[in-house]
């Protein structure tokens, strides 16, 4: 079965790495994807914010997009949390009020198409776990994470209120995986908690304060690095630690990487085609080694 | 969808509930205690175990003007006389195939387990059953050639003589 | 068959009563017009609106026109036939009429509290008038028969309403079997320290009740036991009772506890069940000095020699009385009784469903009823509030409704935890000193003495924040909270997030039904409610019977209840029976089947069908026979028959063809 990829607007801009990774780590686990051809914005937070229903015949557009293509069975792989997010909140709402469906199955009606509310949103993590399973990855692991601790970081749009996936405050994909790869992760309860979003565009202090707890958290515990599965965290967290430290006194540089660069890694795949080449912060030692394979790493 | 949808000039399907004593007419009983409202469509009819429903029940009640039928009756494994629902299910699977050989479409008749504490599950179902057989229209039998004969004595004759 | 011949006395005379129930059905239904049509119904010769029919005045009304000998059968037109059939048939055969020439068409339930709009409302009530009006001229006069009682309960459960309820009945002299399934009576109050708002001690006022159990002579008590099968009807129960073996002779067993000193385990080795696993006990053990009975138990699980067939039995060599037998087995009890009590509790909720709040994970998070244990002087810190570290905590934290009052977990309000949570706050300040906080949604103090109490806490200088409790977790931001757990909640007064760091949480848990509460139900032929709480008649005039005669509830299985409210309830149910079966005997509802022979052709089609094998063919007439003993009254036969030659009393093929037709032909 091909999974349907919809990038979203992130992954073709700020997120680049994640797409490029996540699309490498397809091919290598074998997961079929076809990108959703004609794709637009899901409509997430600013459009949500200012008009409800545009963003949600937003996100309903793409869904009916996708569900032409699937035979009344189409699996979406959405990577992006705020995507993901924002696709499931037009799912349940059209299936729970019929007043917004009517508005928007009329503006669907006008660019020709319906939506009727079988395509299935799926996150890449769940569908590494639940659909490949942790043996085929592992079987895939040509160069494991040893030594590496990571803080398997989720943010707060990917698991509430909508994935059935994972526990909505204690999930633990992202660890599975981490363990399948060989790494080591560490146990820490902030790995739902907001990154500050857009507030950090808006309200700097606010939004670097947030993600200043969270790098400075993991730090705490030992985590080398920090692993996301949404674009904005990531940017987020990476991008201004800088004036983290400079506000905040955070301590160093923290890296901070999508899972899936960290699958690549340890699948053995070159830096190159995860997108690694773009992080700010380099990833520890490591990264050498999976570049240039065989050396142990840490004692 | 706590309500049906409502349009004023839209034909009122009749839809007669055969409901069993202990568990979906309780239930109905409770929707009624909880005062959820549903469409005043569905008629009950009380019987102790839905294991007391002759096919010719539903047949008489679509014979009498009835566009549908919902028979209701405790979960599997719940029957308050061990297994009276197990024999109204193996009834009613083969009286839909018989429907259908008339011509009747098969979301007239429907079989629901209800349970005493699920007054909520009466007033979904009642609203599903009436859209759907709004959406279906008015069921129109043929008048029976005995229809005017009156005949009574055997059951069968009187009630509708499809069996 | 017409109308004419069905009827006793000549032409049928039916009158019809159409009730406003105040305004529950005047406000929706137009009664009038419901009168009106009745009017012109086929045999009706009486119509008549009434306030409330229920009333005495409204039952006058029948009466009254019984006597007159204007109607000889009657349709009341009001609320569920579940909740006032037997006043209107108790008011018909008071004045000579036979109570089965009646029929009730349900307005309220049914209509007008279901519907708001008054047209479609009016109609739909006019056809369940139409469709009782042309069943009850079909009814025969029936007779009720009647049974006599067993005057032997069974009650289920040995926790304080099981017990409370086993002595009420054993002290007025029925015969009591009392069945617990863990190896002592006492259930969850043996487990607290004290009691609130009294702060009384729990074992002294629950172990004297445990040794009158034990004691009384009408009261068979049978621990570590449990109900395996029910057959019968009320007054007529059988039941099969399943005694596991505890490898120790109850009869010989003095209770000296030798044996557990002699076993091979130097000290206790597996989680010990009554502790809630705070501490360990042994393969042979009993659960708490006071168990009743007071015999030892042997875990086959744990044994040595019942794992490897190795082992000294040294237990059973220092054992002077010669009472332990590996050999024991299980035991199957068959008794006969008259009514039945279930008593069977609840359980606490899995506080790890509910992962923020961290339990499992730090082991300074306990549930509410793990504190209870380390309060008690019989626990396993001797009554001291310790931590695993063996210190005493000096901040703890108390969260209320965990797994109550929650879309995610239970909706309901557990009862219980507020007050027990107060009681808590108070023995743990009173032990350590420590400060502690109290996390509530709402405070909820209903009850004798309960709102002192909780003014009484306040002076205590306990802390209470309202706000439910986001999350507790090992996460310091500030030097004082390093190596504390932090717990987070909106302060829902203040309008502030506060962390406050704890030594030790303590998790208010809420109230849920037994995990297996929907087997047992389905054993008793009982209903749950949504929640899965054991569903009484009604909630309000019938709250310890239940659909099945016979079968009464006491205490938290029909939902989260305190101390107090179980005894009272327990006190009812044991009243209740004591009700019936003193009446000597209980008369059954003649819905049975009948077989009107010359229609019977032997085709024995029945016979199979029926589930009480109440059906047996009698093979000289070649005809089925019904045993109007045995039959419940289900139908499920009737149905079957191909010939029309099983009938079923109240429900005939006739009643129901002409129900049919007036429910949907005339209106």
């Amino acid at each position: 079965m091909t999974y349907v990829y919809f990038p979203g607007c992130s992954l073709t801009s700020t997120g680049r790495g994640y797409h490029e990774s996540l699309q490498e780590v397809c091919r290598a686990l074998e997961v079929p994807i076809q990108e959703l051809e004609d794709w637009n914005c899901c409509g997430a937070t600013s459009y949500m914010a200012v008009d409800e229903s545009k963003a949600f015949a937003l996100s309903a557009r793409n869904l009916a997009l996708a569900e032409r293509l699937g035979n009344g069975s189409t699996q979406m792989m959405v990577p992006c949390a705020a995507c993901y997010l924002g696709l499931n909140k037009a799912q349940h709402y059209l299936q729970e009020f019929p007043a917004i469906r009517g508005k928007v199955d009329k503006a669907l009606a006008a660019a020709g198409l319906a939506y009727s509310g079988r395509v299935q949103i799926r996150h890449p993590l769940d569908i590494f776990i639940k659909d490949i399973g942790r043996d085929k990855i592992a079987a895939r692991v040509a160069k494991p994470l040893a030594g590496l601790k990571v803080a398997c970081y989720y943010g707060c749009q990917l698991v509430r209120p909508y994935a059935e996936f994972d526990d909505q405050h204690n999930p633990t994909t992202m660890e599975t995986i981490m363990t399948v790869l060989g790494a080591e992760v560490i146990d820490w309860p902030l790995k739902t908690r907001c990154c500050g979003g857009s507030l950090t565009g808006t309200i700097e202090d606010v939004g670097l304060r947030l993600s200043y707890i969270i790098l400075t958290e993991a730090q705490k515990r030992g985590a080398d690095l920090v692993a996301t599965a949404c674009p904005l965290c990531q940017f987020n967290l990476e991008c201004y630690q800088g004036k983290m430290n400079g506000r905040f006194g955070l301590n160093g540089k923290v890296p901070v990487a999508y899972f899936t660069q960290l699958m690549g890694l340890a699948f053995g795949l070159s830096n190159k085609s995860l997108g690694l080449n773009r992080l700010f912060v380099p990833l520890p030692e490591r990264r050498a080694v999976a570049a240039g394979g065989g050396a142990h790493v840490r004692g | 969808m706590s309500e049906p949808t409502q349009r004023s000039d839209s034909f009122e399907p009749r839809i007669v509930a055969f409901f069993c004593n202990w568990c979906t007419y309780t239930a109905a009983d409770l929707a009624g205690t909880a005062r959820m409202t549903y469409a005043p469509n569905a008629r009950v009819v009380r019987v102790m175990c839905s294991g007391r429903l002759d096919p010719q029940f539903i047949l008489a009640a679509l014979r009498n003007g009835a566009d549908g039928v919902l028979i209701g009756g405790c979960h599997p494994g719940d029957c308050h006389y061990q297994e009276g629902n197990y024999k109204a299910l193996r009834r009613f699977i083969l009286l839909k195939r018989m429907l259908a050989s008339f011509g009747i479409e098969e979301e007239r008749v429907r079989l629901e387990w209800i349970a005493a504490s699920e007054g909520e599950k009466v007033q979904r179902v009642i609203n599903e059953m009436t859209d759907t057989i709004r959406r279906l229209g008015p069921l129109r039998l043929e008048p029976l050639p005995a229809e005017a004969a009156e005949g009574h004595g055997q059951k069968v004759a009187v009630h509708g003589g499809a069996v | 068959m017409s109308a004419v011949n069905a009827s006793p006395n000549g032409t049928p005379k039916v009158g019809v009563y159409v009730c406003h129930c105040g305004i529950n059905i005047a406000g929706v239904i137009d009664v009038t017009k419901v009168v009106e049509f009745a009017k012109t119904l086929p045999n009706v010769t009486v119509a008549q609106e009434y306030k409330f029919m229920c009333s005495d005045p409204g039952q006058e009304l029948i009466q009254k026109d019984l006597k007159d000998g204007k109607i000889d059968r009657v349709v009341v037109a009001s609320c569920s036939p579940l909740m006032h059939e037997p006043t209107f048939r108790r008011a018909m055969a008071a004045c000579g009429g036979n109570p089965f020439l009646f029929q009730m068409a349900n307005i309220r339930e049914h209509v007008s509290w279901v519907n708001k709009e008054k047209g479609s409302a009016t109609e739909k009530a006019k056809a369940l008038v139409a469709a009782a009006v042309r069943r009850v001229v079909f009814h025969k006069p029936l007779q009720k028969t009647q049974v006599p009682v067993n005057s032997d309960v069974l009650i289920v459960g040995g926790g304080i309403s099981g017990i409370h309820a086993a002595l009420t009945m054993a002290d007025a002299g029925r015969k009591v079997y009392l069945v617990e399934r863990e190896p002592t009576i006492g259930g969850h109050m043996a487990k607290f320290d004290k009691t609130f708002p009294t702060l009384d001690c729990s074992a002294c006022i629950l172990t004297p009740k445990m040794s009158q159990v034990r004691a009384h002579p009408n009261i068979t008590l049978w621990t570590y036991s449990e109900v395996a099968e029910i057959e019968g009807y009320v007054g007529n129960f059988k039941a099969r009772v399943r005694r596991k073996p505890k490898y120790v002779d109850e009869g010989l067993c003095v209770g000296c506890l030798e044996c557990i000193e002699a076993c091979i385990f130097k000290k206790g080795k597996f989680k010990d069940e009554f502790n809630v696993g705070l501490s360990l006990r042994k393969p042979i053990y009993v659960p708490f000095p006071q168990a009743t009975p007071l015999v030892a138990v042997i875990d086959p699980e744990t044994c040595a020699f019942f794992r490897t067939g190795k082992c000294k039995q040294t237990c059973a060599e220092v054992c002077e009385r010669k009472a332990i037998d590996f050999n024991q087995k299980e035991e199957i009890k068959e008794i006969n009784v008259g009514a039945i009590i279930l008593a069977t509790g609840f359980k606490t909720f899995d506080a790890s469903r509910i992962a923020r709040y961290g339990y499992g994970k730090y082991p300074t998070v306990y549930t509410s009823l793990e504190v209870e244990r380390l309060v008690n002087a019989a626990g396993p810190t001797g009554g001291e509030v310790l931590l695993p570290n063996g210190q005493k905590p000096k901040a703890v934290g108390i969260v209320h409704c965990v797994g109550s009052r929650d879309e995610k977990t239970n909706r309901y309000c557990s009862r219980v935890c507020c007050m027990y949570s107060l009681k808590l706050a108070h023995l743990i300040h009173e032990r350590t000193g420590a400060e502690v906080y109290n996390f509530y949604i709402d405070m909820r103090t209903p009850g004798k003495g309960y709102e002192e109490f909780y003014d009484r806490l306040m002076k205590e200088n306990v802390h209470f924040i309202r706000g439910r409790v986001a999350e507790v977790s090992d996460w310091a931001m500030t030097p004082e909270e390093e190596g504390k757990l932090v717990i987070r909640a909106e302060d829902t007064l203040v309008g502030a997030v506060r962390r406050i760091p704890v030594d030790m949480v303590v998790l208010s848990v809420g109230l849920e039904p037994q995990p297996d509460a929907d087997e047992v139900r389905r054993r008793f032929n009982i209903s749950c409610s949504t929640e899965g709480w054991f569903l009484e008649r009604h909630p309000k005039l019938a709250p310890v019977s239940t659909f099945t005669d016979g079968i009464f509830l006491a205490g938290a299985c029909q939902g989260p209840k305190d101390i107090p409210d179980c005894v009272a309830q327990a006190g009812a149910a044991a009243a209740e029976a004591l009700a019936m079966i003193d009446r000597g005997h209980v008369e059954l509802e003649p819905n049975t089947a009948f077989v009107t022979e010359e229609f019977c052709s032997g085709c024995k089609t029945c016979v199979p069908l029926c589930p009480y094998s109440a059906i047996s063919f009698d093979t000289s007439k070649n005809k089925a026979v019904v045993n109007g003993a045995l039959c419940k009254g289900c139908g499920t036969c009737v149905a079957a028959c191909p010939s029309g030659a099983l009938q079923q009393n109240l429900f005939t093929d006739e009643e129901i063809f002409n129900e049919i037709e007036g429910v949907v032909k005339y209106v």
